[in-house]
């Protein structure tokens, strides 16, 4: 395997001599000291659960079937991602660039879906990032989450761009495989998220 | 173009259909089991379906199933340090002794 890696550093200045690329070694980085930030939040969630001293409490403010929705519809997004990148693995640029495309939509429908219920939170709840505890550390989490879909949505319509502009086909997989590996971490954030603020403890009320 | 052989595996598009199918299923199972008070055994669940699905997400949508072993300990790494950084917090936050 190190002679195979070796073969191709010689050509590809991408490969590092582990064999990996360096691009992808780099995202997984990332997203690994992404998990480290949201599991502060998470954590600091979790710690002042049930302490506010005032201000509406979760279940009389959340929405389970939007918020299952949203859910849904993000992981949708994941499906679509790989089928993008399958689709450019096989040099289908049109193809790859629909799903992009799809998982760019899916992800804004999501990020509408929650300024949608930060609004509905504020306006009609009277909950505010300076409310209580609960209103800081869900709006800062969530915050933080929505943020990070919208930088990524903002990345794939960069990269539908590139395509429609005929500047990506096969030889840039990775470029688009980096890209999928920070969408579905983003994916794989509300997956825990979703659980922990929506759901675990609503039974009690 | 050599960056072509790195990335030879093609995952079938049948699996991406089943893992995604999968991950509708147990998003419902963990909104419906929510709603039965299981004591605290429903936040136990609830992690376990979330973990369950958060893994098919690496394995299969991530690749790191067919990613070489090197990439799975750069995972692995990532979150044996956040295992530890909530590990830890935790331990303080409920060993705290209260007020006297």
């Amino acid at each position: 395997m190190a002679d195979h890696a070796a073969a191709h550093a010689v050509h590809d200045p991408n490969i590092g001599n582990t064999g990996l690329d360096n691009r992808k070694v780099g995202m997984w980085a990332f997203l690994g000291s992404d998990c480290m930030f949201f599991g502060s939040l998470i954590g600091t969630y979790l710690a002042y659960k049930g302490k506010s001293i005032s201000g509406p409490l979760p279940h009389e403010v959340f929405d389970i079937p939007l918020t299952s929705y949203s859910a849904a519809l993000l992981l949708a997004s994941s499906l679509t991602m790989v089928l993008a990148l399958a689709a450019l693995q096989q040099n289908r640029v049109k193809t790859a660039a629909r799903w992009l495309f799809v998982t760019a939509m899916l992800g804004l429908h999501f990020v509408l879906n929650q300024v949608y219920e930060f609004t509905t939170f504020v306006l009609h709840h009277g909950l505010t990032l300076s409310t209580s505890l609960f209103g800081s550390s869900f709006f800062v989490l969530t915050g933080f989450h929505g943020a990070h879909v919208t930088g990524g949505v903002i990345w794939l319509l960069m990269l539908v761009t590139l395509a429609m502009r005929g500047k990506l086909d096969a030889r840039d997989y990775t470029k688009v495989e980096i890209a999928g590996l920070y969408w579905h971490f983003v994916d794989i954030v509300w997956i825990f998220l979703f659980p922990l603020l929506y759901l675990i403890g609503r039974h009690l009320h | 173009m050599s960056q072509q052989a790195h990335h030879d595996h093609v995952v079938p598009v049948k699996i991406y259909l089943a893992v995604f199918t999968t991950l509708l299923v147990m998003t419902a199972a963990t909104t419906l089991i929510s709603g039965v008070d299981l004591g605290p055994w429903n936040t136990v669940v609830a992690l376990a379906i979330a973990a369950f699905k958060a893994s098919l997400v690496v394995l299969f949508f991530m690749h790191a199933k067919y990613s070489p072993k090197l990439t799975r300990v750069v995972i692995f790494g990532g979150l044996f340090w956040l295992a530890i950084m909530l590990l830890i917090t935790f331990s303080d936050f409920a060993t705290r002794g209260r007020p006297s």
